[in-house]
C-alpha cells in the first residue's frame, strides 16, 4: 500500500523514480536502468575534477534538502589540491514535516545515491562518505546497508574502483530522533558522537566538517540527481526545467489532497498541475499551502494556484521551495490549530543550545497554545510577531527562523482567524478530525 | 580521580550487554576512523536498548567504558535524542506522529483510538506491561499517514481504526520481543 | 594584522582574530555570558551580537573572523535592538531570586540587563523549572533554574579540569546541566565553575548567604598551599574571611584558584584555633598570660643552652611559614649558638645539600612552562600537589608538547601522555640511568655510567626528549621526598645538558624557595631536618608544624620529641599532634599577618594581613621579635614587618636561585628493595593545619581517610584481601587501615597517603613496608 507514494504514472519526466516498482533496487537492475553509466565513463574516460564540478555548475543542480544552494558551487568549496582527508556526507535525515522523498530514494534507488556520492569523491578528492540517514526509517536504513554491500562486492566502492586510482569508502550511519540533525552541521555534530547541536559558521563544513577535516554535505535527493546530471548531460538536465533551477524536482505532497505521495516533474511545473496530478483536492476547497516543508512561510490557496514551483517563483510569491514538501489545507482547517501543531514541533525539537530559539519557541508555543484554547489576549498577535521577528536572524542554525516563519507568515495571511480565536475565544472554522 | 578513572578501577567483570551486543557495536565502530569510537555512541546505545528495552544507568556506563566516553557525554547523547528510553518500557513501545501533514489524514483519530484501547495516555505504560504509547515527531512518511512506528523499528502506514485493532492484536499475540 | 573599524575607532588584529578580540584590543565592552577568552568559543548565548555593515543580520562578535575594512557598530539601534531582545528572551524562565540570590551585586545577568535590557517583561506564560543537585560540598547547585545554559561551566571541565563532569542533558527549554547520575564534582578545580557561572545557578556551598558582595572588604594574598604562590583576593567582612576569590595574574594563576586555595579560608576560623599561649605546669598545658609564656619559654631555651650548647636546639619549620618568619627563626636559632634550622621536613635525603651551587627552584618561570614541547616529570602527584600548574601542562599538551611521566602510580593526570614509567620508588634512578643513557648514545656523548641498558621505555623517553626545542625535566613532590633525591636531581641536571633544556623542583611548599632565601637552612655543621630527629634534640622551636602528620616520617618524630626536655611550638592550631609540648605559643595565620612568600619561579610576593588575628594570637615575626628580647639576644628590635624583610629578603640575595649540583651519578639506588616498598603521597587537603579544618574542603572525595592500596599481585604476596582492614608495618610503627585494591600500582608497591591521623602511626613516606591481615 505504501508504494502508492511514489509508484503511479503521474510523474512528469521523471529521472530518479523513473521506472521503478518496488523490486528493481538491486545492483543488477540498477545497472539495467543505466545505473553506474555515468561512473564508468568518468573513470574510463579519467574526466578531471574541475571538469566533473564545471559541468555539475553548468547543469544549475541546487540543493534538494531546503536550501536550494548550487550544488556545483557548494562541491567547488573543498580545497581540492590538499591531501588532507576529505568527506561526503548524505543528509538522509528527512525529518521537515511533510518531507518524505527520500525515504522513496533510500529504498527504491538506493544505488543512484551511492553513485552520486562516488561522483562527488571524485570531483572533490573526497575519499570516505557516510550516509546518515533519519532515527524512524529503520528498514531503509537496512535496504542501503545491503546496497551498499552490493557496492562493495562489485568493486563499485572500496579502494581502486573499477581499476582506477579513485578510492571512495561509504557507510550508513543511523540517526536516533532530532529533526536538528537534519541541520548540516549538527548531524557532524551527531556523527561525531554527540549532541546534535550546529555548530557557529564560519568556519563552514568545506573548511573543517567532519572531525574537522572538508566535507560537504548534499541532499539524498541531490546526490541522487548526479548521476542524472552526467548521464545526460548538464544542458539536457537544466533544460528539463528552467533556467537557474536545472532539472526534475520530487515534490512530497500531503494533506487535504486525494492522494498524498511522492510526485517528480520538472522544476518550473505549475503547482495546479501538482494539484491535479495528486487527485485534486480532498474534503474542501483550497484554503491555504505550504509550499517548501513546515519551516516555509505558508502562502494563500489562491496566490499557490497561481505559483509555479521552482525556486525563483515560489521566492516571489513569498515563500521558499524548500524541501519541496507540499502541505494543501482546506477551508475546514482551522489556521490557529494548524500553526500551534507546527509551534509545538519546533519547540520540542529545539536543541537548546541558544538562547533566542531555545526560550522563543516555548514562548510562542505557549502563546499559541492559549489562543488556541480559548484564552487569547488581546496583544498576543502582534506579541507573536514581535518574538518570531526576534528570533529570526539571531540564532546560530535556521531553526530559529523555521519556527519563526511560520508564526509571521500565517499571521500575516489569515489574521482574522486569530483575532477571531481571541474574541470570541473558539475557531472560526470546524476543527479537524 | 576522574568519574571515568573510577569507573575504569572498580568495573566488575560481570557485563550489563551481551557478546552479540557487543560484536554488533564493534562493526560499528569499524566504520569511523581510529580512535573515533565516540562516533559509534549513537549505534551503541540503540543496539543497547533493543536488547534491554531501555537504557538504565548500568549500561550507559558500561557504554562509556567501551567507547572511552566521559558518562556523563553518553548521558548527554541519551536524553538528548528522542528514541531513547530511560526508564523502562512495556514489549511494546508504539510512535504515532501527530504533526501537521499526519493531523491533516488522520493521525489524531489513529492517537485517540490507541489511547481508547490500552487505556494509556502518550508516555505511559499499559497496566499488564505490553505497550507503552509515545507521540512522535515527523518520521519523513507523511504520504502514508498516519503512521506508527513499533519498537522503533517496524513502520506501519496508512493506520485507520481496523489497522490500529489488528496490530495490536498481533503485537498481544506475539511472544515477547 | 588584520584592520577594522568599531565604533569609529580603527584596530588591528592578528590573523584569526575575531571582533570581540577587536572590541577588547580597543577597550570596547560587547555584551556576552558564554565568551570567555580562557574557554573555547560557543557563541550560544547570542548576547554579543553586534552590527557589522554589509552583514543582513547582527553578528555575534565572538564568532565573526576580523575581516580587513570591516564596519562595526555595536550600539547601533539595530545592535541595540538584537541584544534587548536576546535580554528578554533570557529573562521569560529565568526565575525573579534577585532577593534571595548569592549572585546578586556581581550577577553578568543583573548588569546586562539594566545596561542592555527593558525595564518591563512581556513574558505572561508559565516558566521552566529545573530540579536542584548535590554537586558536593563546594559548587552548590542549589537553583538550577536560574542556569542561562551558557555552558561554560561544562566547558571549563573539558577543557581546563581536563574532566567532563558537567554535561547538557535534554533539550530545548528542559536542557539541564547536571553530572552523571548525580555524581559529584570532584575536580580539584572546581570552584572556578562557581567564577565561570555569570549567574547564580552554580554558587560557592560554604560562602552561601553569608554576606552580599557590597559588604566584603577586599584584601590581596598569595596562598599559603604550594609553591606556585597563587594571588588571592581575601574577603573580609567583619574582620573574618568568609570567602576567597582569584586575583588575576597572567604568569602565575591566570584566573583560576585551586579549590585548595580557594575554600581553605574555613579553616582560619577551626574552633580548635589556639588563642591564647600554652605552658605545662603539672603535667597538662595550661592558658597563660604572654609575659608568663615567654618567661617559659626563654628559661627553658637557656636552660639547655647552657646544660647541653646551643647544639642541642633545633628548630623545624613548615614550608608554608612566611620569609620572615622562616628568617627570623634562623636567627634565634643562631642566636642561640645552633646551626640546626629546617623548614624540609618532608625530605629525607639531604646528600645534595653540600653539593648545591645555589637555591634549588622551577628552573624556569612558571609562564614558561606553556611553551614548552617536551617535559618530563619525575615522582609528581600533579593534579593534585600542583593544581594550576596541572592545568597550565595540560593546556600546553593540547598545544602539542609531549609529557611523559616516571612516577610509582598511574594516576589520571588528565592529558594525553606520551610515555609512562610507573615504577616502584626505588627503580626511579634507574630509569632515569637508562633515559641518560640513552640520550648520551643518542646525542653522541660519552655514557655517563657503565653497565646500564636501556629498555624500550628509557629509549622511548631519550628520544622524545632528544628531539623537542624546549625541553624541560621536573621533578615533583614524591621526587624531592624520595630517600635519593640527590641521584633523581643529579641525573635530570646530566640529561637536561645533553639535550639542552631546563630542569627543576616544583617544589613542596609555598616558601620552599623562600625557606633557602631567608636562611632556614642549616648552616655548617648543622643539622637537617632528618637528622635533627634521628639524633633527638634537647630542645625542639617546631614552627606551624603537627610534627607527626607534617614531617617525613612520624614514628621518628613522635620518638624524638617525646624524649626532648624542651619542645616549644609555635602554631595557629591546638592540636593533638603537639600535646606533649611544653609551650604552644598561638600565632597567626597567613591572612592575619604580613609576609612574604618566594614561589617556585623566584618570585617574592608580599602580602598584609585581611583579619585580626583570634584571641591573643600574634603574628608570627612579632612573637619571634619579642622572644628575642626576652632571651637578651641582639638583633631583634625591629619594628615593622618591612623592615624583618628587608634583613630576610636583602636585595642581594645570601645565595643565588640554581639547581646546579655536584653529584656523582650513581646506576641504581643502593640496595634496591627486593621487599616491599612504601610510597606515599599527601592527599591535597592534608598538606597543612589550616587545610586540615577546612570544613567544606573535608568533605570532598579528596578528603577520605587514608587507607593502604595495592595492586592484586602485591596484595597475593601478602596473603591479604582487598575489602578488609590490614596492618600496615613500617618496622615497630604499624597502623590499621582499610586494604584497597589498585591496579594503578606497580608491583611491591604500597602507596599509603601521609599528613592524616589514619596513617600517623606508621614511619617514613619510603621504605620497606609489609601488610598482613588485621
Amino acid at each position: 500500500m505504501s508504494a502508492q507514494t511514489c509508484f503511479h504514472g503521474r510523474h512528469l519526466q521523471p529521472l530518479i523514480l523513473d521506472r521503478l516498482d518496488g523490486e528493481n533496487w538491486r545492483l543488477a537492475d540498477y545497472e539495467r536502468r543505466d545505473g553506474y553509466r555515468a561512473l564508468r565513463r568518468i573513470l574510463a574516460e579519467g574526466v578531471s575534477a574541475d571538469a566533473l564540478i564545471a559541468e555539475l555548475k553548468k547543469s544549475g543542480l541546487r540543493g534538494r534538502g531546503g536550501a536550494g544552494f548550487p550544488t556545483g558551487l557548494k562541491w567547488s568549496f573543498m580545497p581540492r589540491g590538499a591531501t588532507v582527508q576529505k568527506y561526503m556526507v548524505c543528509n538522509s535525515d528527512e525529518g521537515e514535516p511533510g518531507t518524505f522523498k527520500d525515504r522513496d530514494i533510500l529504498r527504491y534507488n538506493p544505488h543512484a545515491v551511492i553513485e552520486g556520492m562516488i561522483i562527488a569523491g571524485c570531483a572533490t578528492g573526497a575519499t570516505a562518505g557516510y550516509n546518515y540517514i533519519h532515527g524512524e526509517i529503520w528498514s531503509e536504513y537496512e535496504r542501503f546497508q545491503e546496497a551498499l554491500d552490493e557496492a562493495y562486492a562489485a568493486g563499485l566502492l572500496g579502494a581502486n574502483i573499477l581499476g582506477s586510482r579513485i578510492c571512495f569508502d561509504l557507510y550508513a550511519a543511523h540517526g536516533f530522533g532530532a529533526y536538528i540533525c537534519g541541520e548540516e552541521t549538527a548531524l557532524l555534530e551527531s556523527l561525531e558522537g554527540k549532541r546534535g547541536q550546529p555548530r557557529y559558521k564560519p568556519p563552514f563544513p568545506a573548511s573543517v566538517g567532519l572531525y574537522g577535516k572538508p566535507t560537504t554535505i548534499n541532499n539524498t535527493e541531490t546526490f541522487a540527481a548526479v548521476p542524472w546530471v552526467f548521464r545526460m548531460g548538464a544542458e539536457a538536465f537544466l533544460a528539463i526545467g528552467r533556467p537557474n533551477n536545472g532539472g526534475t524536482k520530487i515534490f512530497s505532497i500531503s494533506g487535504d489532497v486525494e492522494r498524498p505521495g511522492n510526485y517528480e516533474m520538472p522544476l518550473g511545473t505549475p503547482f495546479a498541475k501538482l494539484l491535479e496530478l495528486a487527485g485534486g483536492m480532498r474534503g474542501g476547497q483550497i484554503k491555504a499551502v505550504i509550499p517548501g516543508g513546515s519551516s516555509c512561510p505558508v502562502l494563500p490557496g489562491e496566490v499557490m494556484m497561481d505559483t509555479d514551483l521552482d525556486y525563483d517563483s515560489i521566492a516571489k510569491a513569498g515563500s521558499m521551495l524548500g524541501s519541496g514538501a507540499v502541505i494543501v489545507m482546506n477551508e475546514t482547517r482551522c489556521m490557529v490549530r494548524c500553526l500551534e501543531r507546527l509551534s509545538y514541533f519546533y519547540q520540542a525539537e529545539s536543541c537548546g543550545q541558544c538562547t533566542p530559539c531555545r526560550e522563543g519557541t516555548g514562548w510562542l508555543y505557549r502563546v499559541l497554545h492559549r489562543i488556541e484554547h480559548g484564552k487569547g489576549r488581546a496583544e498576543d498577535i502582534d506579541l507573536l510577531d514581535s518574538v518570531a521577528e526576534n528570533i529570526q536572524g539571531r540564532t546560530i542554525c535556521a531553526l530559529g527562523d523555521a519556527a519563526a516563519m511560520p508564526v509571521r507568515s500565517f499571521i500575516k495571511n489569515f489574521r482574522a482567524e486569530f483575532e477571531h480565536h481571541v474574541e470570541h475565544k473558539r475557531c472560526l472554522v470546524a476543527d479537524y478530525a | 580521580m576522574s568519574a571515568l578513572n573510577a569507573v575504569r578501577s572498580e568495573a566488575s567483570t560481570s557485563y550489563q550487554l551481551s557478546s552479540q551486543a557487543r560484536q554488533r557495536i564493534d562493526r560499528e565502530i569499524a566504520k569511523y576512523p581510529q580512535g573515533r569510537q565516540q562516533s559509534a555512541v549513537l549505534a551503541a546505545l540503540a543496539i543497547a536498548q533493543d536488547e534491554r528495552g531501555w537504557l538504565p544507568s548500568a549500561v550507559l556506563e558500561e557504554v562509556a567504558v567501551y567507547l572511552q566516553m566521559a558518562p556523563v557525554a553518553v548521558y548527554e547523547v541519551a536524553t538528548f535524542y528522542h528514541m531513547f528510553r530511560l526508564a523502562p518500557v512495556g514489549r511494546h513501545t508504539i510512535t504515532v506522529c501527530t504533526n501537521l501533514p499526519c493531523a491533516l489524514s488522520g493521525a489524531n483519530a489513529a492517537a485517540r483510538r490507541l489511547q481508547q484501547k490500552l487505556g494509556v495516555e502518550f508516555g505511559q505504560t499499559t497496566a499488564d506491561g505490553c505497550f507503552t504509547l509515545v507521540e512522535g515527531e515527523c518520521m519523513g512518511a507523511c504520504g502514508d499517514a498516519p503512521v506508527l512506528l513499533v519498537n522503533n523499528k517496524q513502520m506501519h502506514s496508512f493506520m485507520d481504526e481496523p489497522k490500529i485493532d489488528a496490530l495490536l492484536d498481533s503485537l498481544v499475540a506475539e511472544k515477547g520481543k | 594584522m588584520i584592520e577594522l573599524e568599531i565604533d569609529g575607532r580603527k584596530v588591528k588584529v592578528r590573523e584569526g582574530g575575531t571582533v570581540m578580540d577587536a572590541a577588547n584590543e580597543l577597550g570596547i565592552y560587547v555584551p556576552h555570558f558564554c565568551y570567555h577568552r580562557k574557554l573555547s568559543i560557543a557563541a550560544n548565548c547570542r548576547m554579543c551580537l553586534v552590527d557589522i555593515e554589509k552583514s543582513p543580520k547582527p553578528m555575534p562578535a565572538c564568532a565573526t573572523p576580523a575581516m580587513a575594512g570591516m564596519i562595526v557598530r555595536t550600539e547601533s539601534e539595530r545592535a541595540r535592538q538584537a541584544q534587548r531582545s536576546v535580554m528578554e528572551f533570557l529573562l521569560i524562565n529565568h526565575p525573579l531570586d534577585c532577593p534571595i540570590c548569592d549572585q546578586g551585586g556581581e550577577c553578568q545577568l543583573q548588569d546586562l540587563a539594566v545596561g542592555y535590557g527593558a525595564s518591563a517583561s512581556r513574558y505572561q506564560e508559565e516558566k521552566r523549572v529545573v530540579m536542584p543537585k548535590n554537586l558536593g560540598p563546594l559548587v552548590s547547585a542549589q537553583e538550577m533554574t536560574r542556569c542561562i545554559h551558557c555552558t561554560r561551566c561544562v566547558r571549563f571541565g573539558q577543557e581546563i579540569a581536563g574532566v567532563m563532569e558537567l554535561g547538557m542533558a535534554s533539550h530545548g527549554e528542559h536542557s539541564e546541566i547536571l553530572t552523571f547520575l548525580g555524581r559529584t564534582v570532584d575536580s580539584e578545580l572546581s570552584g572556578n565553575m562557581i567564577d565561570v557561572c555569570p549567574v547564580g545557578a552554580l554558587t560557592s556551598k560554604p560562602f552561601r548567604y553569608r554576606a552580599r558582595t557590597w559588604e566584603l572588604a577586599r584584601r590581596k594574598s598569595i596562598s599559603p598551599h604550594d609553591s606556585l604562590g597563587s594571588n588571592l583576593v581575601l574577603q573580609v567582612k567583619q574582620e573574618e574571611v568568609v570567602r576567597v576569590v582569584p586575583l588575576e595574574n597572567e604568569a602565575i594563576n591566570e584566573c583560576w584558584l585551586s579549590d585548595r586555595d580557594r575554600f581553605s579560608y574555613e579553616g582560619l576560623r577551626s574552633p580548635e584555633r589556639l588563642t591564647r599561649p600554652l605552658v605545662r605546669r603539672d603535667g597538662q598545658l595550661q592558658e597563660v598570660s604572654w609575659p608568663e609564656a615567654l618567661e617559659f619559654v626563654a628559661q627553658a631555651l637557656l636552660r639547655v643552652r647552657d646544660q647541653h650548647g646551643g647544639g642541642a636546639i633545633g628548630s623545624l619549620a613548615a614550608g608554608g611559614s612566611t620569609a620572615e618568619e622562616l628568617f627570623l627563626l634562623g636567627k634565634l636559632t643562631r642566636a642561640l649558638g645552633s646551626e640546626n634550622i629546617d623548614f624540609r621536613v618532608r625530605q629525607s635525603d639531604f646528600a645534595a645539600d653540600p653539593a648545591r651551587a645555589g637555591v634549588p627552584w622551577l628552573g624556569m618561570p612558571v609562564a614558561q612552562i606553556s611553551t614548552l614541547d617536551r617535559l618530563l616529570l619525575v615522582g609528581s602527584f600533579l593534579r593534585q600537589d600542583h593544581p594550576l600548574l596541572a592545568a597550565r601542562v595540560r593546556k600546553a599538551v593540547a598545544d602539542g608538547c609531549q609529557v611523559s611521566v616516571l612516577h610509582g602510580a598511574d594516576d589520571d593526570v588528565l592529558m594525553r601522555l606520551s610515555h609512562k614509567a610507573i615504577a616502584a620508588p626505588s627503580s626511579w634512578v634507574a630509569m632515569l640511568a637508562q633515559i641518560g643513557v640513552a640520550v648520551a648514545r643518542s646525542k653522541s656523548l660519552p655514557v655517563p655510567v657503565t653497565g646500564v641498558e636501556p629498555t624500550d621505555m628509557g629509549l622511548a623517553i631519550a628520544a622524545d626528549l632528544c628531539s623537542g626545542a624546549r625541553v624541560a625535566l621536573l621533578a615533583g613532590n614524591a621526587a624531592v621526598q624520595h630517600p635519593q633525591a640527590a641521584q633523581i636531581q643529579a641525573w635530570l641536571q646530566w640529561i637536561a645538558q645533553a639535550v639542552g633544556g631546563h630542569f627543576g623542583s616544583i617544589g613542596e611548599a609555598a616558601n620552599s624557595v623562600g625557606g633557602y632565601l631567608a636562611g632556614a637552612t642549616p648552616g655548617p655543621g648543622g643539622r637537617n631536618a632528618r637528622s635533627m630527629l634521628e639524633q633527638p634534640m634537647a630542645a625542639y622551636l617546631l614552627w606551624g608544624l603537627e610534627p607527626e602528620l607534617d614531617c617525613a616520617d612520624p614514628a621518628l618524630a613522635r620518638q624524638a620529641l617525646s624524649s626532648a626536655s624542651a619542645v616549644i611550638a609555635f602554631s595557629a592550631y591546638r592540636s593533638a599532634a603537639l600535646a606533649g609540648a611544653h609551650a604552644v605559643l598561638p600565632i597567626a595565620a597567613f591572612a592575619e599577618t604580613a609576609g612574604t612568600f618566594v614561589n617556585c619561579e623566584g618570585r617574592a610576593q608580599t602580602f598584609n594581613g585581611a583579619a585580626p588575628a583570634p584571641g591573643e594570637a600574634r603574628p608570627g615575626w612579632k612573637v619571634l621579635r619579642v622572644l628575642g628580647n626576652q632571651l637578651g639576644l641582639a638583633g631583634f628590635d625591629y619594628d615593622s614587618p618591612e623592615q624583618v624583610r628587608a634583613d630576610a629578603l636583602p636585595s642581594t640575595p645570601r645565595r643565588d636561585l640554581s639547581n646546579a649540583l655536584d653529584v656523582g651519578l650513581a646506576a641504581a639506588a643502593p640496595g634496591a628493595a627486593n621487599g616491599c616498598e612504601r610510597m606515599s603521597d599527601v592527599p591535597p587537603y592534608f598538606v597543612d593545619p589550616i587545610v586540615r579544618r577546612a570544613e567544606a574542603l573535608q568533605k570532598t572525595a579528596a578528603a577520605r581517610p587514608p587507607v593502604a592500596r595495592a595492586n592484586a599481585a602485591t596484595l597475593a604476596h601478602f596473603g591479604v584481601a582487598a575489602g578488609g582492614t590490614v596492618r600496615v608495618r613500617q618496622g615497630p610503627a604499624n597502623a590499621v587501615l582499610p586494604c584497597v585494591l589498585d591496579a594503578s600500582l606497580p608491583d611491591r608497591v604500597v602507596r599509603v597517603a601521609a599528613g592524616h591521623p589514619a596513617s600517623a602511626g606508621l614511619g617514613a613516606m619510603f621504605g620497606p613496608i609489609t601488610l598482613e591481615r588485621a
